[in-house]
């Protein structure tokens, strides 16, 4: 089949997609856009996790025709050319990426929390960080991360609510 | 919240050179990876393609034991898309590999002996299509029973009989009892010490199991294999330790080193779980075989198939001990289940042995330490390495032993630490820090985490959180501690080093260095720690780390808490021979010898003289390049009778202080805090080293109260993260930590490994809270549900 959405803002057609294909593989495999996780391809760790029509989702649970005409952001679009995202400078700086196969998908995860909430609480953070599984860190770094990049949304008056 | 408070001593790393902010040794430098990391950039085995590439698949045994009859491939071949299927025929060269024995067969050969074990290899230009194909292939199989349990294998029939002679390992009479022709044992240790039959005021006996714990890194097993046109083939894979995949890579395919050329891809992860080839072989079998650029990434049920785990231990102790809390003597029977393959099987015997009764003084000591063959998957490396079974064995004992004298349970411990200038069991004497005691005092003096009570119940704090199991009815709190001691690096007379080529040149008007060597980056940061020591030695701030390929010598493995410190110490070799031929340059500019002259900020210069030479000028268009192979000091074998001999280079000490919430009504536990100490001799990335701790922390956390394999008949019954549970950010308290730095002097920088301790004591901790808690004896982890209620 033939699958037409929008990817980071760009128009995307891509053809003789098998109707089994994920939107995980579609984006890793057929777009070039390897920068979302296949951890474990079933809905658990959330290493793959995109927004669809700026919902949080696990790209390896949505097929593929489901992303049909729809916006689809992944880690790829989030810096704005050689500028780092907020959140993204705020887990290296933080010391939150070790092995960085969980990173894609809590820095979308996060890029989410707080724009629905500017200055989460931790109790905030842990709840919409749980689907987010990372094997390295022990999470705290993770929110530092999230701590410091709140901080620094606020004071630069760019996070807040949507 | 992290607060760390680090107690500084002398190292050695000159401090005018680690101030913030110049990214050398001590400084919280960023990795030289995170950028591509945070941008979705990074390229991990499984992101790799190429035009033309084929996707490879593994066809695994669905039984734990049986003979193979015949394999029919027919149906998978004519398979549109199909490129290739292959089964151990195809196989050119050795058909069986190994770590410390080679025992295992590339492709199943007449017998398999676990479930999972590779039978044949497909490979065509979809996942999907090669799936289908492997769903074709036909195996007859005549079903064995299998043998699953260690003390089964080794002919003990009951647990009482073990611990006086190591005469009673027999092996089982019935048929296809030998798992392997030499039989059984794969290793049986022995430490005896001082008195053999000593007596005690005091006496606790107590048995205890592990279960079996996996890995769980997040990045599958994959890498991308490319023919080449020498006759020869590149892997690009994620692994910890090229050279030693390249030895077995290069006996399977029947290749010269020379034909067989490794790079390492991105890793996610490894815990020890990617010590052992995966899909190195078959991928480059497919791929010579095709003559296509091959690619095998694992799925997750795969991946629980696909690599060895943590040994499942059953383990009986008997500590004696004078009516004042001083321990008389230690006797110990472990049993570790090393699964259908020795892996590294041996070396988690000695680790497990010569370890086995913590970081404790005892005059009199008797250990029997087995790893056995049976028909569960293969067991190997993981983080802590023989050591976390044993901790949670012998601090059980501790926290015993001080209930049945009336003592605090950690004056009991400090009562009888090790120190510095301590024996050990294997009669070695600690000759650096071991400040034991310290840990656990310090651990004390942290202050408590404080309920809020303030009329409210917050879900999120209860066990069970926003599931509403709990308004606090049901629900004891409790407190525990555990102490332990871990290895680094290799052992047992084992010559270990590592490699590296360390090359100062300019470039773009700059001075600037070029560390190479093979030792994997697997996400601890050494890619980081490279760059910080070449910092320091150079005096330069532009340092390029190469790939990390089988272009330079063996750097050994990423394991055993040894990277920073082998490699770390092979890199500062390296900078420092580098550093005398800019010297030598130098003084041959200025036109005379200069005692004092040093590397700093890009220049040569001394202090005692007004001497500040560009290195640029120094250099000029040359480069200067040195290589070294740096070995730590000697360690050696042990006795095999009496386990004597200075078994291990260094000893890495951590505590661990944990506060449990338990529901006593439905079993749930919430660990509310957890707190560490650590010596680790110098922190050469303090961020880093908190990672560690703080990484390590969780895995040990996840053991003692959610991961295990599940196994029925051999069979792994829950190969998901829907049934395999990992710490989430919710499972995960909040952590206090104090690094302490005491240099150990035979040690690079005086520092001391630091990636393994704190997965070490941290389980037994949760354990000894939990028991706390509730009353209860918990001799098994992880500790379920059912085994919490009914009190």
């Amino acid at each position: 089949m033939r699958l037409i959405c929008t990817v980071n803002g760009t128009q995307q057609q891509v053809d003789d997609v098998w109707e089994g294909e994920s939107l995980l593989y579609v984006l890793r495999e057929r777009m070039g856009l390897p920068g979302s996780k296949n951890a474990c391809e079933q809905g658990e760790c959330g290493s793959c996790t995109v927004l669809l029509d700026g919902l949080p989702v696990c790209a390896c649970l949505v097929a593929a025709g489901q992303a049909e005409a729809r916006q689809v952001e992944t880690v790829e679009g989030m810096a704005d050319g050689g500028a780092l995202d907020p959140v993204q400078q705020a887990f290296l700086d933080a010391g939150a990426v070790q092995c960085g196969f969980c990173t894609p998908g809590l820095l979308v995860s996060t890029r989410d929390l707080l724009q629905r909430s500017g200055r989460p609480s931790d109790a905030e953070t842990r709840e919409a960080l749980a689907g987010n599984l990372c094997r390295c860190t022990g999470y705290e770094k993770i929110l530092d991360a999230v701590r410091l990049a709140a901080d620094r949304l606020a004071q630069s008056g760019t996070g807040g609510h949507r | 919240m992290s607060t760390p408070t680090p107690t500084r001593t002398p190292t050695g790393a000159p401090e005018h050179l680690t101030g913030p902010g110049r990214g050398g040794v001590g400084d919280d430098a960023q990795r030289p990876d995170g950028v591509l990391k945070v941008r979705g950039e990074f390229a991990y085995g499984s992101d790799l393609w190429m035009e033309d590439m084929l996707w490879g698949v593994t066809v695994r045994s669905p039984h734990p034991y049986a003979r193979i009859r015949s394999i029919d491939i027919g149906a998978a071949l004519a398979t549109p898309g199909v490129r290739a299927v292959l089964t151990a025929d195809d196989v050119p060269g050795e058909k069986v590999y190994g770590l410390e024995l080679a025992d295992q067969p590339v492709l199943a050969l007449d017998v398999v002996r676990h479930q999972g074990e590779p039978v044949a290899l497909v490979a065509a230009d979809h996942p999907e299509t090669a799936r289908l194909a492997a769903s074709r292939i036909h195996v007859d199989y005549e079903v064995w029973e299998p043998i699953t349990d260690a003390r089964a294998a080794l002919g003990h029939p009951t647990w009482n009989q073990v611990h006086d002679s190591a005469a009673e390992v027999t092996e089982l009479s019935r048929e296809n009892a030998h798992l392997h022709p030499q039989g059984n044992l794969v290793r049986h240790l022995k430490i005896r010490t001082g008195d053999p039959a000593p007596t005690a005021d005091v006496v606790v006996v107590g048995e205890y199991e592990v279960g079996m714990q996996d890995q769980a890194f997040l990045g599958p097993e994959s890498g991308l294999a490319v023919p080449a046109e020498d006759g020869g083939v590149e892997l690009y894979v994620a692994t910890q330790w090229l050279h030693v995949d390249q030895r077995q890579i290069c006996s399977a395919l029947a290749l010269p080193p020379a034909k067989v050329r490794l790079t390492l891809a991105g890793v996610g992860g490894a815990f020890g779980g990617r010590e052992d080839l995966s899909m190195h072989v078959h991928a480059c079998l497919l791929a010579l075989h095709t003559g296509k650029p091959v690619k095998m990434s694992y799925n997750r049920e795969e991946s629980f198939f696909g690599h060895v785990h943590r040994h499942p231990a059953t383990m009986r102790y008997e500590h004696g001990a004078t009516h004042d809390g001083q321990l008389i003597y230690v006797k110990a029977s472990i049993y570790f289940d090393g699964g259908a393959y020795a892996s590294s099987t041996p070396a988690v015997v000695g680790n497990g042995g010569t370890m086995g009764i913590g970081p404790y003084v005892v005059p009199n000591v008797h250990v029997d330490c087995y790893g056995a063959y049976t028909n569960n998957p293969p067991c190997g490396a993981m983080r802590g390495f023989g050591s976390v079974q044993t901790a949670f064995g012998y601090e059980s004992q501790m926290d015993a032993l001080a209930a049945e004298l009336g003592m605090d349970p950690v004056e009991l411990r400090c009562r009888n630490a090790m120190e510095e200038g301590s024996p050990t069991p294997t009669g070695q004497v600690i000759d650096s820090p071991a400040p034991v005691a310290e840990l656990l005092r310090r651990l004390e003096a942290m202050p408590m985490p404080t309920r809020v009570d303030d009329g409210e119940v917050d879900l999120r704090d209860m066990p069970g959180g926003v599931s509403n199991t709990t308004h606090g009815e049901g629900v004891r709190r409790g407190v525990g501690y555990a102490v332990a001691y871990k290895n680094v690096a290799f052992s047992e007379g084992y010559d270990d080093y590592s490699t590296a080529r360390v090359r100062l040149e300019v470039v773009g008007g700059e001075a600037s260095a070029t560390v190479h060597t093979a030792a994997a980056e697997v996400g601890q940061g050494l890619v980081t720690v490279e760059q910080q020591i070449a910092r320091t030695e150079l005096g330069v701030k532009q340092v390029t780390v190469h790939p990390k390929d089988t272009a330079v010598g063996s750097a050994g493995s990423t394991s055993a808490s040894r990277q920073t410190y082998v490699t770390g110490g092979a890199v500062k070799a390296a900078c420092e021979k580098v550093r005398a031929q800019v010297l030598a340059r130098a003084e041959r500019l200025v036109g005379r010898t200069v005692p004092d002259l040093r590397l700093a900020g890009g220049a040569v210069v001394s202090d005692a003289e007004d001497i500040a030479v560009p290195l640029v000028d120094v250099l000029g268009d040359e480069a200067l390049e040195e290589t070294v192979e740096w070995h730590h000091r000697p360690t050696e074998a042990i006795d095999p009778e009496t386990g004597q001999g200075f078994a291990h280079v260094q000893y890495a000490f951590s505590a661990h202080r944990a506060v449990v919430d338990v529901d006593t009504e439905l079993g749930l536990v919430k660990v509310v805090e957890m707190a560490c100490t650590q010596d680790v001799g110098k922190a050469i990335n303090p961020q880093a080293v908190l990672g560690q701790i703080q990484g390590g922390t969780a895995q040990g956390l996840g053991l003692a109260v959610m991961e295990e394999i599940l196994l029925k008949d051999g069979k792994v019954r829950n190969p998901s993260f829907t049934d395999y549970l990992i710490p989430t950010i919710l499972d995960m308290p909040p952590m206090r930590i104090e690094v302490l730095e005491y240099a150990d002097p035979h040690a690079p920088y005086g520092l001391r490994g630091v990636g393994e301790a704190p997965n070490i004591s941290s389980g037994p901790a949760v354990l000894a809270a939990i028991r706390a808690a509730t009353g209860l004896p918990l001799t098994r982890v992880p500790v379920r549900p059912e085994h919490l209620t009914g009190l």
